[in-house]
């Protein structure tokens, strides 16, 4: 019994979701017994070999292929490690490369894979814990496998600071460059504005729930009364409504201003990984179920179209 | 050149629900086309009118109730669709993205697509695993994530969207499966036009059998056992009161932190 957890690294920088990933990690071994395995693969793997090495971490795979990121060449080192290790549960980040190569893995090793879970539990078989329709339930899901694949959600579980004694080993994988069939060729900043929303004080943000884009002048005249930086969430800049600089979540920005104003924003955990760390969170929204008022320290549940133009009104 | 697009209809939940065993109360749950699947339809159809002798299909696993969500995707310039459904798929309960990946590379053996689009993921069950997975299936290349698409001499280049505002350019070798990301393009309204053709475009029904599965290997290795409102952590101070009074609220303690014109 073992548990295998991949890292993920970009640009020379271990990724926190490298770190969770062993919390949730810990878990399943104090369940299952047995030992927690990770794995880097290519980059500067001495260094985030020595990073990885942290308390209740028996072995560190290290593998030396090539820097950044290739989907072609991580699905087949994953799936040769996990042929050594033969770990019971393998874990992977659910991130944008986790999903690019997690899905091949699990079909190669013929393991059920269960994705962006936000709870594990192995102590009568694996059992998984899933949020359905945009966060509004969660579901357990029982695996039947003897062996199984997950994809664990960041900012979950805690990472461990503690450092420890585990076993760092080089693993020596076989890549079949004919089977490497995509090329990265670089990277690319999101740009599109002059905004630099991550150094505002004052953040009014806006969501889904302006309907319009003609709707957003009352979001402009509130930023304006406060002095403020207007930001979003995906769907107003999937819609073209705001520049792409100014989104904040996972693919966008991570913001920490001292005032965000969320408005007409449900707060999807894809939004809530980019503002959280904001010191005052206000979220004015008519469902008084909205995730966004778990994380808010002040909530209006109404209106927004009444709301704002009232509280406008009296910056004025 | 032919372009397979996997198209689902998904439930949109209401903001006030009711759970009813394992499901949603049907009473607050709509059917739509997954707008992931929108983007990837939207992205197929440009292609398609871009370049010469390009054939859009779509393909659904669901029960015949779907046919009006495939319209959809027909009315927005799809050619023609394919539906799969069997009763074993009914009974199997949680479809897990090897089972759909599964149905799916059955069509595409059938259809042999140069370009298979989905969606990252569903916004029902959002496992955004099945279009990676059905790649791996077909022994084609991939990409994840992607959200800007360029398709030249048997490659594509694409951006992959990652975390954090960063974009990742990668060549990808055709044939390939590619899982569209939102924002990728501006998915059009159907015409009226649009849904009047949509009426007369070929919708294909299968079963397993159809396409040499054998139903009795359909078995989901994922069940699911609870389905519950998480625990609201909230603490926050909620206004009370109407419009004004709140707004007033507001702003004397936006005063407060400081927040002033």
């Amino acid at each position: 019994m073992s548990v295998l957890a991949i890292a993920e690294h970009r640009r020379g920088e271990l990724r926190l979701v490298s770190l969770e990933q062993l919390a949730a990690g810990r878990d399943l071994v104090d369940d299952l017994g047995g030992e927690l395995h990770t794995a880097v693969i290519g980059g500067d793997v001495e260094t985030f070999g020595a990073k990885l090495n942290r308390e209740g971490v028996d072995t560190v795979h290290t593998v030396d292929v090539g820097e950044e990121f290739n989907h072609d060449v991580y699905t087949q080192v994953v799936t040769q490690l996990a042929e050594e290790v033969e770990p019971t549960v393998l874990l992977m980040p659910n991130s944008v490369n986790g999903l690019d190569y997690a899905p091949a893995v699990a079909n190669r090793l013929d393991r059920p894979l269960v994705t962006d879970v936000v709870g594990v539990d192995a102590e009568d078989g694996l059992t998984a814990t899933r949020e359905l329709y945009g966060s509004k339930v969660e579901t357990t899901i029982d695996v039947h496998a003897e062996q199984a694949a997950v994809t664990v959600r960041p900012a979950e579980w805690p990472t461990i600071e503690t450092d420890g004694d585990a076993a760092i080993e080089a693993f020596d994988a076989t890549v079949d460059e004919s089977a490497v069939r995509s090329t990265v060729k670089g990277f690319e900043e999101v740009g599109g504005g002059d905004v630099d929303i991550t150094d505002a004080d004052v953040l009014v943000s806006v969501g889904r729930g302006i309907e319009e884009e003609e709707n957003l002048d009352i979001i402009y005249d509130l930023a304006a009364a406060l002095d403020a930086t207007v930001a979003g969430s995906r769907p107003l800049i999937d819609n073209g409504w705001l520049e792409k600089d100014r989104q904040v979540g996972q693919s966008g920005k991570v913001v920490t201003p001292d005032v965000y104003i969320a408005i007409g924003i449900s707060g999807a955990v894809q939004h809530v990984a980019g503002m959280k760390g904001s010191e005052t969170i206000v979220a004015i929204n008519t469902d008084p179920n909205a995730p966004i008022f778990d994380i808010a320290d002040y909530g209006i549940q109404d209106d927004l179209f009444e709301v704002v133009p009232a509280l406008t009104e009296r910056f004025r | 050149m032919k372009i397979l697009v996997t198209v689902k209809e998904v439930a949109a939940v209401d903001d006030e629900f009711e759970i009813d065993g394992l499901e949603i109360d049907d009473r607050y749950v709509t059917a739509d086309l997954n707008e992931w699947d929108e983007y990837a339809v939207e992205e197929a159809v440009q292609i398609k009118e871009a370049g010469d002798d390009v054939e859009v299909v779509t393909v659904t696993i669901g029960p015949s109730e779907t046919d009006e969500t495939i319209r959809q995707a027909l009315a927005k310039g799809a050619d023609r669709a394919v539906r799969v459904w069997d009763e074993a798929l009914e009974a199997a309960g949680l479809l897990d993205p090897e089972t759909k990946a599964e149905v799916l590379a059955a069509v595409a053996a059938e259809e042999d697509p140069d370009l298979v689009l989905t969606g990252v993921q569903s916004a029902d069950d959002g496992f955004g695993a099945t279009g990676v997975t059905l790649a791996d299936k077909l022994g084609m290349e991939w990409g994840a994530v992607v959200n800007d698409l360029d398709l030249e001499a048997g490659v594509a280049s694409v951006h992959r969207e990652l975390e954090g505002g960063v974009e990742e350019l990668t060549d990808i070798e055709l044939p390939a499966v590619l899982t569209i990301q939102t924002g990728i393009n501006d998915p059009r309204y159907a015409s009226l036009r649009g849904i009047r053709q949509a009426q007369s475009k070929e919708l294909a029904e299968y079963d397993l059998a159809d396409l040499g599965l054998d139903a009795a290997g359909i078995a989901s290795p994922l069940e699911q056992t609870s389905l519950y409102e998480p625990e609201t952590e909230g603490e926050a101070t909620v206004f009370e009161g109407s419009p004004e009074e709140t707004a007033a609220e507001l702003a004397a303690l936006l005063e407060e932190k400081g927040v002033t014109n």
